[in-house]
């Protein structure tokens, strides 16, 4: 049976404002480092300056003798971790440095001014060791890793992809390139740790920012050799993540090796905004071969994507880059491969859509060329090249609505009246066009969840209640919102007598915000519950009453190619003396299943549009090849997307509702909205000048000259 | 070294010992428990310890502390009245402009800031009259004035909606 019994919808497609809304206009939903603490200790690290070698010696002296420092942890003294397997949680622990911006040491002082002070006093001597930090393809070292993040085939190859590209009357073979770029979640990684023993064990209590305190409860209790029912992790507002928060770091080690020093005192570390670029993940730099082979009706005979990109010599990280490729447009032959430079540098991690995003820059930019040599309109194009199954695995789709988003972003843009010539629009001094791209998420799904319905009979001129418990993480997303509209639905319960708990381990373990899956592993988890609650207890509970459900395994994936699809259009201005570039339009037209809160769905899809607007114009981490250094890591320099960048962004859904994924009929929204969104800007931007640019960030030189 | 200084904070006099080291934003986070003004750099880039500083918006983690002593402050938990909303808060709610919450309270300190600055006859890099007595806010001059606060969930369509909604001046 793959097919899931929809819950009906009630609550569910009502648009539905967000829980927590009050305490957060106001400021007062309390943040990680925002609890009220007895006398918290501020801890503030010291980060190596050198990308490789080791280090030969620390002084500490001065910072001990200031007064206000409590402690200087170091590699020399920080105490032995029972799980390094991770180096990237092998915090303190010996003298070599993989990365510069590595924890050193840290100061553990009563106040923020003088951990900071202290650990300015600490001085650090190193040997250096030869290093490579900037990303090569055509490095000696590149390698095969076994597989893909998060488990997928490394290499794929289908047909003869060779013969089909010499054979082709119309080839496209180009290689673009995507930046390093770093998260930055409006609020900096943040802890409050506090360690108390107890025989000869003792017990966690951390307040973090997090995507998931169930993964971060294992975590810390495998690297301290502790039972994980000793680590509490409390975490019930995060100020975003995209990814970063959703493996957990080093800083979570150190502020945790931290609070042993300093037994029943809570010890409070933010991350800077500069150490951001070191120590929390970002996104690989990808550069990526495509080559396409079409009929000069466009319908495309092979078709490959080849890419490089960067990983850390401490840990691997490979980003799935183009296994976008393996399912969006149909070619009977076909090929994906994925080689990782390794370098000496800092860990990356998940960024928002890891692997689609970035692939599908290179895909859907390489598909607008291929519309050009064809001379086909690159809606049309994209429509000629609509698989009827998954073209790698032969399985039926779910559900896939590409070309119905095509159709209706087509009629919503007016993009019938498009010009397809480049470079033939001058006004007021701005050469104008239009592009469009495709995007494409796969609707994953996990088991690990659990969640707890408990029923409370109204008290005398009451109303009755229900709390619904499950530690997923709303990082910004409406997760708690959705989820009592869910549980509402499940129940056939009005919506405002439920109340949802997350972010806390007491409550029933649940998997990562990550991967779009949240709302389909904790809403089928709460299904599940509400489901069993009914068989339990009927209609007619009694106060108290309570059930626990889970995330069913299912087979659906065995049968079906379960993704989203949806379509952006973009308008592009550039300036024809300065090469300034300006989006004063874009649209993006998505089928994702059942929407399951209207309100913030369309806020995440415009939230994925306008991080994929940032992407195309502004995000680049610029790595220093002779330092190993991120020289522009602050907001006034790394730039993201601000207010006046945004011109008109609209977005809308066709209806959809899938019965394979979940009980909900939905699918995760929450990375599709940047995925394709920089290639719809780099292709609009070609259309307005002729200029086809192959790289993000889109900046001002690329017009010029 | 350190200095006793009095603020009044969200209409609450606050007296406190501070390091002339300490922001005002720390000297709110970390010394009153006031953490509605957040910290997203510390540097004066991100807007998301905006507040009210004696009646402007001003980004108090590039201010210290001991310079401001007598000062009234009025973060985004001091706005409404009682426990009725400011009729800002209540349009960012209307519009969903906000996802994570994070730079939420200065937006909103910001807004505040922005209306009160038209009203005045402020002008901006995108006003066409820079002698006009009054500012029209629309769209594009919203966009302009509000693009000091960084929201890196991608609110800014719908904090542009939520600021139009209040309008020009309306909530003097
Ligand atoms: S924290 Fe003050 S501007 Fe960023
Ligand atoms: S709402 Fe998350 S940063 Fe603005």
């Amino acid at each position: 049976m793959t097919t899931t019994d929809l819950v009906p919808a009630r609550a569910m497609g009502t648009p539905r404002r967000r829980t927590e809304g009050p305490a957060k206009v106001t400021g007062t939903a309390r943040y990680a480092a925002e609890y009220a603490v007895a006398r918290p200790l501020h801890l503030h690290p010291i980060l190596a300056t050198v990308p490789r070698g080791r280090v030969t010696a620390i002084h500490t002296t001065a910072a001990e003798a200031l007064d206000g420092v409590v402690a200087v942890l170091t590699t020399r003294d920080a105490e032995a971790l029972a799980d390094t397997a991770d180096r990237e949680f092998a915090v303190l622990q010996d003298d070599e440095i993989g990365f510069r911006g590595q924890y050193v040491a840290a100061v553990l002082a009563d106040t923020s001014e003088t951990a900071r002070h202290g650990a300015d006093l600490v001085r650090v001597t190193y040997d250096e060791d030869p290093f490579r930090a900037r990303l090569d393809p055509d490095s000696g070292e590149l390698y095969a890793p076994d597989s893909v993040n998060p488990a997928f085939a490394t290499d794929s190859v289908i047909g003869d992809v060779s013969s089909a590209l010499r054979d082709a009357p119309v080839t496209v073979d180009a290689t673009y390139r995507t930046a390093m770029t770093h998260n930055n979640p409006m609020e900096p990684h943040a802890s409050i740790v506090v360690w108390e023993p107890a025989g000869t064990g003792g017990r966690f209590t951390i307040f973090d920012s997090t995507q998931g305190v169930s993964a971060t409860r294992r975590n810390v209790a495998t690297v301290f050799g502790l039972d994980p029912g000793d680590v509490d992790v409390i975490s019930p507002h995060v100020g975003g993540g995209f990814g970063s928060k959703g493996n957990m770091h080093a800083n979570v080690v150190l502020a945790c090796l931290a609070a042993r020093r300093v037994p029943g005192r809570p010890v409070t570390y933010a991350l800077t905004r500069q150490q951001m670029f070191s120590l929390v993940g970002y996104r690989t730099p990808t550069v990526q071969h495509v080559r396409l082979g079409a009929s000069p009706d466009g319908r495309l005979t092979g078709l490959v994507h080849d890419v490089v990109e960067q990983t850390s010599r401490i840990k691997e990280f490979a980003e799935q880059t183009a296994t976008y490729s393996r399912s969006v447009y149909a070619a009977p032959h076909r090929r994906t491969t994925h080689r990782l430079d390794p370098l000496d540098v800092p860990v990356p991690s998940w960024m928002r859509a890891p692997g689609e995003c970035p692939g599908s820059f290179a895909a859907e930019v390489a598909m607008d060329e291929l519309a050009t040599a064809c001379g086909l309109d690159p809606v049309e194009l994209r429509i000629r090249n609509e698989p009827d199954a998954d073209p790698e695995s032969g399985k039926p789709f779910s559900s896939r609505h590409l070309v119905e988003c095509l159709r209706r972003g087509v009629e919503r843009f007016g993009w019938s009246r498009r010009d397809p010539t480049p470079r033939a629009r001058l006004v007021d001094g701005w050469w104008t066009g239009t592009g469009v791209a495709a995007a494409a998420y796969p609707a994953n799904r996990a088991p690990g969840s659990g969640a707890t319905v408990r029923f409370h009979a109204p008290a005398a001129g009451g109303e009755e209640h229900w709390d619904v418990e499950i530690a997923a993480a709303d990082i910004g997303t409406g997760a708690r919102t959705v989820l009592g509209q869910i549980a509402a639905d499940a129940l056939d319960v009005d919506v405002d007598t439920v109340e949802v708990t997350v972010g806390d381990t007491a409550v029933p373990a649940a998997t990562v915000a990550g991967g779009s899956s949240g709302t389909t592993n904790w809403g089928t988890a709460v299904v599940d519950a509400a489901q069993r609650f009914r068989e339990k207890f009927g209609a007619d509970p009694s106060d108290g009453d309570e059930a626990d459900g889970t995330t069913p395994e299912t087979d659906a994936a065995e049968h079906y190619a379960m993704s989203a699809f949806g379509a952006h259009f973009v308008e592009v201005a550039v300036h024809a003396d300065t090469g300034e570039i300006r989006v004063p339009r874009m649209l993006g037209v998505f089928a994702a299943g059942r929407i399951l809160n209207p309100t913030t769905a369309r806020s995440q899809l415009l939230g994925g549009m306008t991080m994929g607007l940032s992407m195309a114009l502004h995000e680049d981490s610029v790595m220093d090849p002779r330092s190993g250094h991120v020289v522009n890591h602050d907001l006034a320099n790394y730039h993201i997307a601000s207010c006046a960048d945004v011109g008109e962004i609209d977005v809308e859904w066709i209806d959809e509702v899938d019965p394979h994924v979940n009980p909900m009929g939905s699918k995760g929204i929450g990375e599709i909205g940047i995925v394709g969104a920089a290639a719809a800007v780099a292709n609009a931007a070609h259309h307005a000048t002729g200029v086809r640019v192959r790289s993000v960030p889109i900046t001002v030189d690329a017009f010029l000259g | 070294m350190n200095a006793d200084i009095t603020l009044t904070v969200d209409g609450r006099e606050r007296s406190l010992t501070v390091d002339p080291r300490t922001t005002l934003l720390d000297a709110l986070r970390e010394h009153l428990g006031v953490t509605s003004p957040k910290k997203g750099c510390d540097h004066g880039q991100c807007g998301s310890c905006t507040v009210l500083l004696d009646g402007r918006r001003t980004l108090i983690c590039l201010a210290l502390a001991v310079a401001h002593d007598g000062a009234v402050v009025v973060t985004a938990d001091g706005l409404g009245r009682g426990d009725e909303l400011h009729p800002v808060a209540e349009a960012f709610l209307d519009a969903d402009a906000y996802q994570c919450g994070y730079c939420t309270p200065g937006q909103i300190c910001s807004a505040v800031g922005v209306l009160d600055e038209a009203a005045d006859g402020w002008p901006s890099a995108v006003t066409p009259d820079l002698a006009a007595d009054e500012v029209v806010l629309d769209r594009h001059e919203i966009a302009e004035r509000m693009s000091g606060n960084l929201c890196r969930c991608g609110a800014y369509a719908h904090i542009v909606d939520a600021v139009s909604a209040v309008g020009n001046g309306a909530v003097r």
